[in-house]
């Protein structure tokens, strides 16, 4: 050190004609393949929107107009709708380096307080759903509560309260499931989701886009998420938790807020799908929507949402649950055995997940 | 002249080792102080107790005369201390200009604003540019670039770029060059005596010696949980500092403290 001193920064003499400016901004060299990166780092849905695109366009020439039809393409729609609400939901939490399996148990006891409030109890059918609605939120808020202020992992949380939630389900509703037809007669408010309306039938009422007022309300979700993800602090604090919470914690960023008010309103977008759910098979069973946790996470993945937090879009996972939907029907149409659908969708997953890891590589 | 920020008696206990012992700290308006010490000495206590993160046991701290007492790191933001971390506390996936307003965004006015609580993106990337612009930080192609594509250098300048423009009384650097190679740290020392020129006082934490000496008006001994002494470094060399700070070497008995 001694002879260091007093002579100040020799060995800086070598950095003495560097450039003057601190730090230059400029877009170094890159080929197409840099380009496409970083168009896909910027834009992560675009992955899964060219995948459907190109889906879309091979059943398209296989099956003619037999799956390139209004009536066909807009029951994939219907089909996808509770998957891509709970997806919404699913991809909230995932942005935040979180995962929630207890989505389709949230979505179906709420959909079991709706009726069961509505039937055991008599209570006003619109109350019985904010009932439902309120009780998916607070399960919501216990999850986040656990993760936040515990300090416990996600996987574990939801874990847990699947299980419970499940069980309390089937506690509650005596495993009895409440008949269509009576949900008819008395609360047809609980099937509204359900509601099919046509646009271009024929003069019978046949083909033509089918909508259901689920699949309008898949579409306002998504738009109104996508807003509040990218055009709000809360979005952006919701990325910046997922991405690194203690940067977050240090920029000022509410971190436990955020993540208790993620998880309630995951919960919440649940228990609507849970409301869709009554609408879509007509009764309230307690036995329903037991595939929707995987089949949330598949759609997400494959939306391009890093598992990781702080990646991806709520398009994204629309895109993701509407190939699975396109793959579904395709494939049926085709005749072709079920287990190819399931066999291209794991395909798919570790695709995304392997752009996912691609698309990170991005750091100069 | 009065210090912007002073601190006496400051005492923290982890269990039972002392990390802070009775510590007094100065800071005077417009200088840049840095503050040095072993591995171990309790300096990082000492800004942590400053910058919110720490409470002290006991002791006060005054900003401008005005006795303060931070319970986060966001109260004392509030009160004008910017904190500029070693892990730079930055999104990486997320722009500069979400960076630079994290936790601090500006929505629209009007009814986009206050109803559909819109943010405000055009002013904050304008105001982000404004302050790069500023301190030097030229030639930014796109501000919405996400900070993980930046250089080590460039983040560390944004990181400090945050800090000046919100830091309105004092701006504190943590090893701002530690991460850095020769060159981006030169750009980054001459970033920090552009942030002294417009007259916010620094407080940098630094364990290399040559830039230590380079930039400070005024070096912070610390040793054994608390300030040994105040020196010079026109007065003294490096190797005296690191006598200072290593015990090596009687402090000097006349403080300069203030």
């Amino acid at each position: 050190m001694s002879d260091a001193s007093g002579r100040g920064s020799d060995y800086e003499q070598a950095a003495a004609g560097a450039q003057k400016t601190v730090a230059q901004f400029d877009d170094h060299e890159r080929g197409w393949v840099g380009y496409i990166q970083h168009l896909l780092h910027t834009t992560p849905a675009l992955v899964p929107l060219i995948v459907l695109m190109i889906s879309i366009t091979v059943f398209g020439i296989l099956l003619g107009t037999r799956f390139f039809s209004p009536f066909a393409l807009t029951l994939i729609l219907q089909q996808v709708a509770i998957v891509g609400i709970v997806a919404s939901a699913q991809t909230l939490v995932i942005l935040t380096a979180g995962i929630d399996l207890s989505v389709g148990a949230i979505a179906v006891l709420s959909s079991v307080i709706m009726g069961q409030f509505t039937f055991r109890y008599g209570l006003p059918v619109e109350l019985a759903i904010l009932c439902g609605l309120a009780c998916g939120t607070a399960i919501g808020a216990l999850n986040g509560f656990l993760v936040a202020f515990m300090k416990l992992p996600p996987f574990i949380v939801t874990l847990g309260m699947w299980q419970i939630v499940l069980a309390a389900n089937f506690l509650y509703s005596a495993n009895e499931t409440i008949r269509s037809q009576d949900i008819e007669a008395t609360a047809p408010l609980l099937q509204f989701l359900g509601t099919t309306f046509k646009i271009g039938a024929d003069a019978d009422g046949r083909g033509g886009a089918t909508f259901t007022f689920a699949v309008v309300f898949m579409v306002l979700l998504v738009v109104l998420l996508t807003y509040i993800l990218r055009h709000t602090a809360w979005g952006r604090h919701v990325y910046a938790v997922g991405d690194d919470p203690d940067a977050a914690e240090l920029s000022g960023v509410n971190v436990k807020g955020t993540l208790v008010s993620v998880y309630a309103v995951a919960g919440l977008i649940c228990a609507f799908a849970g409301w869709a759910m009554i609408g879509r098979i007509g009764s309230v069973s307690p036995t329903s929507g037991q595939l929707l946790n995987i089949e949330s996470i598949t759609a997400v993945v494959i939306g391009g949402i890093s598992l990781f937090g702080g990646r991806g879009s709520i398009l994204g996972a629309l895109f993701g649950a509407l190939i699975v939907g396109v793959f579904t029907l395709g494939l049926r149409l085709m005749n072709a055995d079920a287990q190819w659908t399931y066999l291209l969708i794991g395909v798919l997953i570790i695709g995304a997940v392997a752009v996912d890891q691609w698309i990170r590589k991005v750091a100069a | 002249m009065e210090p912007i920020l002073q601190a006496r008696n400051l005492v923290k206990r982890y269990g039972r080792v002392v990390a802070l012992d009775h510590c007094d700290f100065d800071l005077m308006p417009g200088e840049i102080l840095a503050v040095i010490g072993d591995n171990g000495a309790g300096k990082s206590t000492l800004i942590k107790a400053i910058s919110g993160a720490v409470i002290p046991d006991d002791g006060h701290i005054r900003l401008e005369g005005e006795k303060v007492s931070f319970r986060s790191p966001i109260e004392a933001r509030e009160a004008g201390i910017e904190t500029v971390y070693q892990t730079l506390a930055m999104s990486p996936a997320l722009s500069i200009a979400d960076n630079m307003f994290m936790g601090r965004e500006l929505r629209k006015p009007g009814i986009m604003g206050q109803v559909f609580r819109q943010l405000d993106r055009a002013a904050m990337e304008k105001f982000a540019r404004d302050k790069l612009n500023e301190l030097g930080l030229l030639t930014i192609q796109n501000i919405r670039q996400p900070v993980e594509t930046l250089s080590g250098g460039q983040r560390q300048g944004v990181a400090v770029a945050r800090a000046a423009a919100f830091g309105s009384k004092v701006v504190i650097l943590d090893e701002p060059t530690a991460a850095l190679g020769v060159k981006e740290s030169r750009k980054v020392l001459e970033l920090i005596l552009d942030v002294r020129a417009r007259g916010i006082p620094i407080i940098l934490i630094s364990h290399n010696m040559p830039h230590v000496f380079e930039v400070a008006d005024r070096i912070h001994v610390h040793r054994l949980g608390r300030r040994l002494c105040v020196i010079n470094p026109a007065d003294y060399s490096m190797s005296d500092a690191v006598a200072f700070m290593t015990g090596a070497k009687e402090p000097p008995h006349i403080d300069q403290a203030a």
